[in-house]
């Protein structure tokens, strides 16, 4: 019998403990191919953030640091400048990499870290049980705007995409979705671009990955998938933001 | 090797890169910013890396990065900025990752002022950043201990899995005295240094080798597994205080009448009035805690057990060691405290007049 498919070689086998019609497994398996397609299992290591992917340190089969709360950045530019010879990347969620992170994701991004990170936007804080995110849309209930994010009171979602391509530094800005099996297609082959421009020690790539929370927005996982292309897609604009090997600047 | 004039924060600086130190992550800040910008300017010579962080949070967060990546690191500050430092402390700490960290303290608290203190003794000592975790601290009171530091701050680092924090304080760093460095590491120890934690820290994985997967974490969910974890901390904690208790001790002797305690800067300052007062036939001694944790408890006790009659504790703060001085002491004689807080410095003829008193 031939084997057309089986778990990546860069996934440990401890099991997922996300919750049903999460897309993080989706997330993570994509990096986890695009780091056997790139042959890079010996060479790669990666920073867990805080937050629902908190035990990704588990379940990628490198050598893994689970950083403080946003701070993953800048343990990846540490690893990076102290072993150049590696391959690092992040993972980290909305409320990690753009509200208290913040400084830590643009600094790293302006310096050029030759680093990769994955940036899973749904909307919401996870794991603390729904509050409101940096990426919140207007007027989406939380259990921290529970009357809806009023715009004129506590801003706008930050679009980190559009904010990270104001520098010059980054290689490659890309806002890719998981809300359908033909976007995680598209997704996966930036996953692997990313993943290879950071085997040819490019410069600073970014995946931002367009997600949903069925959990906590009290969806069912295909409703979940709906609201997000009607109402994330809208305000969150897929597409390639800077592609310095592609020319687009 | 001939003795060179140097400020102790550049003395700091050239003292850890001969030490092995490749790797340097800091922010501005008075009073240490010679450090920041020796380092800037020779670590591009021994093809190290120099970041000026984007802020003392993310300094100490690359260092936490360099540091499980099994490689010698270090960052500087001053007191607000190692303030900031205290969340990345408490998680390097808790993963038992090795690093140094200097703290050249000025006056407080809040942004305080920019001259010599010593008010971060409590947050060095005792915790700063949150849970069971200790830093091994050591104390400087001239420009060559200082230097002399660095090589002993990555030693105890590495042996320990474990931060130390270097606390000297404004005096120490913008003071210049004369200075002679040890030899720097040759490629042969570095190449030793660069080997010695690859059975943990974060590496590439050799051809052929079974795959690693390291993991550089200070969580656990688990209770049970977090007990045992910080019970095996403990038991490191405890072995350092066996084995890594320093202390000085001047003009001690059995006719001792007062006993002063101080570190650092204020100890020389004490030690100048030891002997105008010694002088007067006045037998004073003290005891200079080289590093303040491990504390050295059992020197004081044993050494009022004699004749002294009274503890005199000077310090540039409020009042922080001499509460580590009432533990040795156990009430069996007066513990006195007299300071400087602000940022002001107190003088030998100060001093002087407070051990007349004491006769």
């Amino acid at each position: 019998m031939e084997i057309i498919a089986k778990r990546p070689e860069a996934l440990t086998k401890e099991p997922f403990h996300y919750c049903p019609g999460c897309m993080h497994g989706v997330a993570h398996r994509l990096i986890a191919e695009a780091i056997d397609e790139n042959g890079l299992i010996n060479q790669i290591a990666g920073v867990a953030p805080v937050g629902c992917a908190v035990f990704a340190y588990k379940y990628f089969n490198c050598d893994m640091a689970e950083a403080a709360h946003g701070r993953a950045p800048a343990v990846a530019t540490g690893i990076k400048r102290a072993r150049p010879d590696m391959h690092i990347f992040t993972y980290q969620g909305d409320g990690d990499l753009a509200a208290i992170g913040t400084a830590e994701i643009v600094h790293s991004a302006n310096r050029g870290e030759k680093i990769s990170v994955f940036f899973v936007n749904n909307a919401i804080y996870g794991m603390t049980g729904g509050q409101m995110a940096p990426t919140t849309l207007p007027n989406m209930k939380t259990t921290t705007s529970p009357y809806g994010r009023n715009v004129d009171d506590i801003g706008y979602p930050i679009r980190m995409c559009e904010l990270l391509a104001t520098l010059v530094a980054p290689y490659y800005i890309e806002r890719v979705s998981l809300l359908s099996p033909a976007d995680i297609i598209r997704a996966k082959k930036a996953v692997n671009k990313a993943i290879r421009y950071n085997k040819e020690n490019r410069g600073f790539t970014f995946i931002e990955f367009i997600s949903t929370c069925p959990t906590n927005w009290g969806y069912e996982p295909e409703q979940a998938r709906q609201w997000a292309k009607e109402n994330m897609l809208p305000f969150f604009k897929l597409g390639v933001y800077r592609d310095k090997g592609e020319g687009v600047e | 090797m001939s003795k060179i004039l140097m400020k102790g924060n550049e003395a700091i600086a050239e003292a850890a890169i001969r030490s092995g130190c490749r790797l340097y992550f800091a922010y501005p800040i008075t009073p240490q910013s010679e450090l920041i910008e020796y380092m800037a300017k020779m670590m591009p010579k021994v093809k190290g890396t120099f970041i000026q962080a984007e802020s003392e949070v993310a300094a100490i967060n690359m260092v936490y990065g360099a540091a499980g990546s099994g490689k010698r690191v270090m960052t500087s500050s001053s007191s607000p900025g190692i303030s900031l430092k205290m969340e990345g402390l408490s998680y390097i700490a808790g993963a038992e990752l090795p690093c140094v960290v200097v703290n050249v303290q000025r006056g407080g608290p809040g942004l305080g002022d920019i001259q010599p203190a010593q008010g971060d003794y409590f947050q060095a000592t005792k915790g700063g950043g949150h849970g069971d975790y200790r830093l091994i601290v050591l104390a400087p009171s001239s420009v060559q201990e200082f230097a002399d530091m660095a090589s002993e701050a990555f030693d105890l680092a590495d042996k320990y899995r474990n931060p130390v924090m270097i606390l000297a304080d404004g005096m120490l760093g913008q003071m210049m005295e004369p200075v002679e460095f040890k030899p720097a590491k040759t490629d042969a120890e570095l190449q030793e240094l660069a080997n010695q934690h690859l059975s943990w820290c974060i590496c590439p994985n050799e051809d052929g080798a079974k795959k690693h997967h390291h993991e550089i974490n200070s969580l656990e969910l688990d209770p049970q597994v977090l007990e045992q974890h910080v019970l095996g901390l403990l038991k490191k904690y405890a072995e350092i205080q066996k084995n890594e208790i320093r202390y000085e001790t001047y003009n001690i002797s059995d006719e001792n009448e007062v006993l002063c305690v101080a570190w650092g800067t204020a100890s020389r300052v004490v030690k100048s009035a030891i002997n105008e007062v010694q002088k007067q036939g006045k037998s004073v001694g003290l005891i200079r805690p080289i590093r303040v944790w491990p504390y050295p408890y059992e020197a004081i006790k044993q050494v009022i057990g004699k004749n002294v009659k009274k503890v005199y504790v000077f310090e540039l703060n409020s009042g922080q060691m001499v509460e580590d001085v009432k533990i040795a002491v156990e009430g069996k004689v007066p513990v006195d405290f007299w300071g400087k807080v602000g940022g002001v410095v107190f003088t030998p003829a100060e001093i002087k007049e407070k051990l007349e008193e004491c006769f």
